[in-house]
This record gives structure tokens, C-alpha cells and sequence, in this order.
């Protein structure tokens, strides 16, 4: 139907997102974001763990080695990740291993690889940030009944820093949902990838676009919504201002 | 397996001039898209930040829903729409970096709302009475009482907000706009050596984002807010 401010007549057509096979493109893209966005960010939170907690030890070379690793993988857009885990670091591998990623979804493990050490890097910060917010007094206290430093953070800080960072840590997991739509430039075939692929075949861009929008406007505030709980029940009583502080 | 630095060495004059500076040819360059988009970023976002604080509902309840959908989506998303929807509205279809431009303020100014909302909100309110006891009116209030101890407060979220849009450019490569990013590849098309090519750029976004982080840290500690000392954010 043709819109007055619409220069080109465009029908629309919304049967075309639960037609056979465009539905079944729309669901498996969902899957491949789930999939994506999980094994990314347990890669994330892993590195973001360790890399934030040895940011704020005594030792200085640790400290350094943190520091390193955050502002190099922070500092670079991730789609250049994309590039150089996908196209470029193949080419560095030895003959047997680029063939072993071509049998198993290299374009996968190099955008789980991509998404998981660039947001590793920004968790790091986030890790960081709710240590250092925890008062140096539980450190002393922690070490004055005989812990080792090691067992101080792992028993201790790790923990209470965990239960301060909840909102921030929601929204660099949402950061991460989102940004995994950049896999779509090394072809996996993730939401956006689909989208893309139904407007080509029906030439229903409108539709399609819709449809993305919403499958990321719905995973986003279910993702929101189940981390509000999250953050209700691990919050620290007692405290006034929960969590790192941090607007988004 | 060694880098081949002779492809670096033969074509870095035209990743830099062309890629990243946009003089060449095929037009494009990343600071060509990246500088005005945090211009234009910036105001529309102080225009999201005041819509979202106003007593009006007519106001604040479209910023909100803006806010909320923008950053509920992600960036490609956003340009997929613009590219998409510019040629039907107006039947004529606009250069990538109109496409791109249009598509990286509406998405960037979410956020940069966000930001200048919540340091527009660390201003203590006896400021605003004040300001309108001496007669000030709204728009006065606010440019010149609000908005400058605004600024302050939020530097370092603001400049963090510019490093990610500065990366984030790196997405109008994927609608064909010849930034760094393209610039890059279309090297490799010839070239073929995505190793050397990919991480020449990457240190080339990396010197740009830290030197950025870098100048940030400087500038507020010259005119940042005196009562924050070392809450320092990053990127």
C-alpha cells in the first residue's frame, strides 16, 4: 500500500516470516546467537575474572600483564577481530590445524574467539572496578586470619566483587548479545545473518528487518529481566548503592 | 610461517590516506565519518538527555521508548534499517556515508543521552534554584549553569562513549563505505595476506582508541571535576 511520504510503492507482506522456509531460517538464527553469545561469554567471564582480579593485586608485573591485555583487546573494533581470528590467523596456522577448522565450523570457534577475548577485556574492567570497590579492611581481615593471598580472593573478594558487579556485568553481557551480530560478516549464520538472507530471497527488507529487530529487542529485555532477579537476590544487604555504579 | 611486511610497506599510503582519512578516490575515510557523528551524536543527545528529564509526557515518553529500542538492538541492525528504509522514503538511494552517518548519530546519540542525562542529574538541584532565583530562564539555566558542570562530570564516560563510536565506524565497511575497515579489505582482495593486513589496521585503531583514552585522562584532570581524584573509567 503506498504511503504518501513513501516515494516507492511497497507491499507488505508478513506471511512470509512463518512461511516454510523462512521461519525455520528466523529460529535456527535465534539458536546460533544463543549459541554464540553463551560459549563467548563464558570465554569472557573467564578471561574477565582472571585478568580483572590480577589487575588489582600487590604484584606489579601481574598487575602490568592485566593491564596489557585490556587495553590491547579494547582498544581495536571488534569486527577487526572478526577479521584477523577469521581470515588471519588461519593463514599463520600450521597446514594441518587450517584444515581442522575448516572441517568444524572455523568461522564459529573464530567468532566465539573474537567476541569472548574483546569482551574478556571489558569484563576485565568491570571485575576490577567491584574489587577495588570492596573495602581494603576486608583484604586485611581476610589475610590476618591466616589465608593465603590467593585464598583471600578466591574465598573473599572474588565473591563479594561478584555479587557488587551484577548490573554492570548485565550490561556487558547485553553488549556482547548484541555485538555477536558481527559474526555475520564471517558468514555465521546467526540472526542478522538470516534477516539479511530473507530480504534477499523475497525481497521483503521491511519484514525481515522487523523481525530481527524484535527477535534482539526480546532477548535483550529477557536477558534484562532475568539478571534484575539475579540482582535482587545476590545483593549485599545493607549496602545503599548496589552494584559498580555504573549507568550502562 | 613469517609476516610479509613488503605488502604493509607498499600499500600503508593508501590505507591511512584513503582508509582512514577519506582523501582519495573512492571518497569514504573513517575520521570523515567518525568526527562528524560524534558532533551531531553529542547535540542530538543533549536533545534525548533534556526530553528524557522533562515533566512532559509527550516529551519524555517518546525519548524513552527511542533509548529503550535503540540500545536493545544492535549497531548493524540500525544500519540495515537506514540502508533499507533511505531509498524507499525518499526514491532516491544516498551515498554509504549519508546511509552510515544518519544511521551512526541516531544509534550513538542513545547513548550518549544516557550519559549526558546522568550528568545532568549529578548536578545538585539547589544549582537550578539558584540559577532561576537569579532570574535565569530554562534554556539559560541550562547553558549556562547545568550543562558546563554537566560536561565535567561526565567527561570520562563521554570520551569513553567516542573510543567505542570511533570503532564502531568500522561497521560502515560492511554497507561498502571505504573506511579502514574497507580499505583493508579491498587490499587483501588483491593482496591476499589478511594476517598482515588485518593487524596493520588493528594497531592503527589501536593507537587512535588508547591515544584517545590517553588525551581523556589528561584533559580532566586539567578541567575534569576537582572532586572525582582517581575514580577513573576506561572504555
Amino acid at each position: 500500500m503506498p504511503r504518501p511520504f513513501l516515494a516507492l510503492a511497497y507491499q507488505f507482506q508478513w506471511s512470509i516470516l512463518w512461511t516454510s522456509p523462512y521461519g525455520g531460517w528466523l529460529l535456527q538464527g535465534i539458536l546460533t546467537t544463543l549459541k554464540l553469545t553463551v560459549l563467548g561469554w563464558v570465554l569472557a567471564a573467564a578471561l574477565g575474572a582472571v585478568f580483572g582480579a590480577v589487575r588489582t593485586v600487590p604484584s606489579r608485573f601481574l598487575r602490568g600483564v592485566g593491564g596489557v591485555y585490556v587495553e590491547i583487546f579494547r582498544n581495536v573494533p571488534l569486527l577487526v577481530w572478526m577479521f584477523l581470528w577469521y581470515f588471519g590467523v588461519p593463514q599463520i596456522l600450521p597446514a594441518a590445524a587450517q584444515e581442522w577448522l575448516n572441517r568444524h565450523n572455523g568461522e564459529l570457534i573464530a567468532a566465539v574467539a573474537a567476541l569472548g577475548v574483546y569482551h574478556g577485556a571489558r569484563l576485565a574492567e568491570v571485575v576490577r572496578a567491584g574489587i577495588q570497590s570492596i573495602p581494603s579492611t576486608q583484604l586485611e581481615a581476610a589475610l590476618s586470619t591466616g589465608l593465603t593471598l590467593t585464598q583471600a580472593y578466591r574465598l573473599v573478594l572474588v565473591p563479594i566483587a561478584l555479587r557488587l558487579i551484577v548490573p554492570p556485568l548485565t550490561n556487558e553481557s547485553l553488549n556482547l548479545l548484541k555485538n555477536s551480530s558481527l559474526a555475520l560478516t564471517i558468514s555465521v549464520a546467526e540472526t542478522t545473518f538470516m534477516t539479511r538472507q530473507i530480504e534477499s530471497y523475497t525481497a521483503k527488507g521491511f519484514e525481515a528487518l522487523t523481525a530481527g529487530t524484535l527477535i534482539y529487542l526480546g532477548l535483550c529485555l529477557g536477558v534484562s529481566a532475568v539478571m534484575a532477579r539475579i540482582e535482587h537476590r545476590v545483593a549485599i544487604p545493607g549496602l545503599i548503592v548496589r552494584g559498580g555504579g555504573a549507568e550502562h | 610461517m613469517t609476516l610479509d611486511l613488503a605488502v604493509i610497506a607498499s600499500n600503508w599510503r593508501f590505507l591511512l590516506v584513503q582508509g582512514l582519512l577519506g582523501v582519495g578516490a573512492f571518497g569514504g575515510g573513517t575520521l570523515a565519518l567518525a568526527i562528524p557523528t560524534i558532533v551531531l551524536g553529542f547535540v542530538l543527545g543533549i536533545g534525548v538527555a533534556l526530553a528524557r528529564l522533562s515533566a512532559r509526557p509527550w516529551l519524555h515518553q517518546p525519548a524513552s521508548l527511542y533509548v529503550l529500542v535503540i540500545r536493545g538492538v544492535p549497531l548493524v541492525m540500525v544500519v540495515f534499517w537506514f540502508w533499507f528504509f533511505i531509498p524507499i522514503a525518499t526514491g532516491v538511494p544516498l551515498p554509504q556515508y549519508w546511509v552510515a552517518l544518519v544511521a551512526f548519530v541516531v544509534f550513538e546519540a542513545a547513548y550518549l543521552g544516557e550519559i549526558i542525562r546522568a550528568g545532568i542529574q549529578s548536578v545538585p538541584r539547589g544549582q537550578v534554584e539558584a540559577a532561576g532565583a537569579t532570574g535565569l530562564r530554562y534554556a539559560d539555566t541550562m547553558r549556562f549553569v547545568v550543562l558546563p558542570q554537566a560536561v565535567r562530570n561526565m567527561l570520562p564516560s563521554l570520551v569513553t562513549q567516542f573510543i567505542i563510536l570511533v570503532k564502531d565506524t568500522s561497521l560502515a565497511s560492511i554497507i561498502g563505505y571505504m573506511d579502514l575497515t574497507k580499505a583493508a579489505q579491498t587490499v587483501n582482495q588483491r593482496e591476499i595476506r589478511p594476517f598482515e593486513l588485518y593487524l596493520f589496521i588493528a594497531v592503527v585503531y589501536w593507537l587512535l582508541c588508547y591515544g584517545m583514552s590517553q588525551g581523556s585522562r589528561a584533559l580532566d584532570r586539567r578541567m575534569g571535576a576537582p572532586a572525582r581524584a582517581a575514580a577513573e573509567t576506561g572504555p
